[in-house]
């Protein structure tokens, strides 16, 4: 029992790895670039919430609705502003100033919220569910992670495959050159993918602190890190890829810090991303490159 | 004639330290060093030896890395275990430091020779990610590792120092997430320069050498290089492992500064990678003068305009934006050069209305 509540309590917080993971792998796959600061979108997003459900006094699902349109207007704001400039500069410099984003991110919420941890109240009121006569538990917020995760998968699938703008994203993902040649505004498209990708982190974000109620500006940091580890762990550019390579993360964590080392477990992740990136390079669903002179 | 040239520059590079010196012992000659500084002057060296050396992963290899601070927390935590452990043998404070310097030089070499040889099979993004992995796995491990010494020899434990199982002549080296204690403070601003001249020294040699040349190729142009017949890994290795060992040297100095040695994430963690970087970035990505001179103003100009501290992180931020854009971004380029022709135009046109 105690071994299945890990397994649970683990593949929710590999749901809440792979929410932010889609939103890294349909930016890499659609912009070419690493999205640092997508992370600390997902600590904007805690930060929005937090002040709209204590300063507002709104109800929790209007309040995540707040924090999903300050996440998706901030998202598509750092698009236009320092990376929109930086299209078909090189790789290097489009990830530093990603990583200078995430900083000014980091930095802002540091000087208008201050260091201290805030208590965040869970936006999810769903009563704990029992299971085997009370000695399995799982609590409310797990269910309901799970259960979004699921959906959003669902939703996410459906729209990049049937309808236009979703066609649009493969085509831009493809063959960039290729697209723009069809007629496809490659810019919108990229902007869409942000609004999406930072949409879904403010949802991470309502569920990250929902289940680790404190919030602080560098709640984003590591989760971000290692949703990436996820998205490349499932294969870079690939949506059903993400939400297992999440997954599998969330349990392999949850695992190893039940019966291995509380203090170790970040380290036994890293070690998983390095050792899946040396053995397969493109993760467990990524497709396979030709490189071309 | 090209030869002097690039003689010339490289003594202007070793005369800013020297002459940076200088001035340092005259301020403190005269009375005018506040303790402030004073204090700054040993971390001043080490942030310059790291951002030399980030260098020549980022700008002269063209790969970039996250991890750097890993290697000096490794080559810090190798250095400082020699120094406080050999004390028993080896009295002389003075050999021990250097030992320490070469102990962690050498481990933290290794490190990135192990740490290179699968991972600089990736490109780019790919490679950033995993050096960021592999700091955060350094710092990780050093946390929860202990290592205590008695009379039959070292114990190690991944649990806490009861477990280490010492007996009455034991003592814990490093106590998990408390680091190692009394590491006696060796570094000076002297050895600190020599180093910094060391490391440039190193460095600059390298870049101007056969192999150097052979590094700068595989960043211009991988596939060209390699089908002229560089050995792509062989050279990556070596930058790569170079970069590393000098940071571990930086990570002893560090080490020797301090009484207290904890790998903590202000010191050791991914937010160091990234501040060197900061460095390496504003001072000119491939140029060894710029991110010396780039570390030392970064480091003194928000310690002594105290008021801006708040602001330090979040300015650094706004600078690495603005200067990757400015740098980088096709349109500004192309804005800049328009910018720049018109400047000559009008210098040109002017001497003929004169004329």
């Amino acid at each position: 029992m105690n071994f299945l509540s890990h397994l649970i309590n683990g593949i929710s917080l590999g749901s809440i790895y792979a929410i932010i993971a889609l939103g890294y792998t349909m930016v890499y796959g659609i912009a070419k670039m690493l999205n640092f600061a997508h992370g600390d979108i997902i600590m904007v997003g805690g930060f929005a919430i937090f002040n709209a459900v204590n300063m507002l006094g709104l109800a929790p699902l209007p309040a995540i609705v707040a924090g999903v349109l300050t996440c998706t207007a901030l998202g598509v704001t750092i698009e236009f502003v320092a990376y929109r400039p930086l299209r078909g500069a090189s790789s290097l410099a489009v990830l530093i100033t990603a990583i200078g984003v995430s900083y000014l991110l980091q930095n802002i919420a540091l000087l208008a919220f201050g260091s201290n941890a805030r208590q965040f109240s869970s936006v999810v009121n769903v009563p704990t569910l029992k299971l085997a006569g009370g000695r399995l538990a799982i609590s409310g917020v797990t269910i309901v992670t799970i259960i979004t995760s699921i959906i959003i998968m669902i939703i996410l699938t459906t729209f990049v495959n049937k309808t236009r703008t979703g066609q649009a994203m493969l085509a831009v993902s493809e063959d960039n050159g290729a697209a723009t040649l069809m007629g496809i505004n490659v810019n919108k498209t990229i902007t869409i993918t942000f609004a999406i990708g930072s949409a879904l982190a403010a949802v991470a974000g309502a569920l990250l602190c929902s289940t680790y109620p404190s919030l602080t500006p560098y709640t984003g940091s590591m989760p971000g890190i290692k949703a990436f580890v996820a998205a490349v762990f499932g294969g870079i550019g690939s949506i059903p890829g993400a939400m297992i390579g999440g997954i599998l993360l969330g349990v392999i964590e949850n695992l190893s810090k039940a019966y291995i080392s509380s203090q170790l477990s970040d380290a036994i992740v890293f070690s998983v991303l390095i050792v899946v990136l040396v053995v397969r390079p493109t993760g467990i669903l990524g497709k396979k490159i030709q490189e071309k002179v | 004639m090209k030869k002097n040239k690039l003689l010339i520059q490289n003594s202007i590079t070793y005369a800013i330290v020297i002459v940076f010196w200088l001035l340092m012992q005259g301020m403190a000659m005269t009375g005018h060093m506040t303790s402030l500084l004073k204090g700054l002057l040993v971390p001043l060296c080490t942030y310059t030896i790291l951002a030399i050396s980030l260098n020549l992963t980022v700008g002269i290899l063209g790969e970039l890395s996250l991890g750097h601070a890993g290697f000096m927390c490794v080559g810090a935590f190798a250095g400082a275990l020699v120094t406080n452990s050999m004390a028993d043998v080896i009295p002389g404070l003075g050999i021990r430091f250097f030992l320490a310097l070469l102990v962690g030089a050498a481990v933290a070499g290794l490190f990135g020779m192990l740490i290179g040889i699968p991972v600089l099979r990736l490109k780019g993004d790919y490679l950033a990610i995993v050096t960021l992995a592999f700091g955060e796995i350094i710092k990780n491990l050093i946390n929860a590792v202990y290592v205590g010494r008695d009379s039959s020899g070292f114990h190690f434990s991944i649990k806490d120092t009861s477990s280490l199982g010492l007996d009455e002549t034991g003592v814990v080296l490093i106590k998990g997430p408390q680091g190692i204690t009394g590491t006696p403070e060796a570094a000076t601003f002297t050895i600190g320069i020599i180093l910094v001249l060391i490391t440039l020294f190193i460095v600059l040699n390298l870049i101007h050498s056969r192999s150097g040349r052979a590094i700068m190729s595989i960043r211009d142009n991988r596939i060209a290089a390699e089908s002229i017949g560089i050995h792509i890994t062989k050279y990556k290795l070596m930058a790569f492992s170079i970069s590393a060992a000098l940071a571990g040297v930086a990570g002893v100095l560090y080490a020797h500064n301090l009484s207290t040695l904890a790998a903590t994430s202000k010191n050791f963690g991914y937010n160091m990678s990234i501040l060197i970087l900061v460095f390496v970035v504003l001072g000119g990505l491939g140029n060894i003068r710029g991110s010396m001179i780039a570390a030392v103003i970064l480091t003194l100009l928000p310690e002594l305009l105290r008021g801006l501290n708040n602001y330090r992180m979040l300015i650094y931020a706004i600078v690495l934006i603005v200067m990757m854009i400015f740098n980088s971004s096709p349109k500004v380029i192309e804005l800049r050069e328009v910018f720049m022709d018109s400047i000559k135009k009008n210098k040109n046109s002017k001497p003929k209305e004169a004329a």
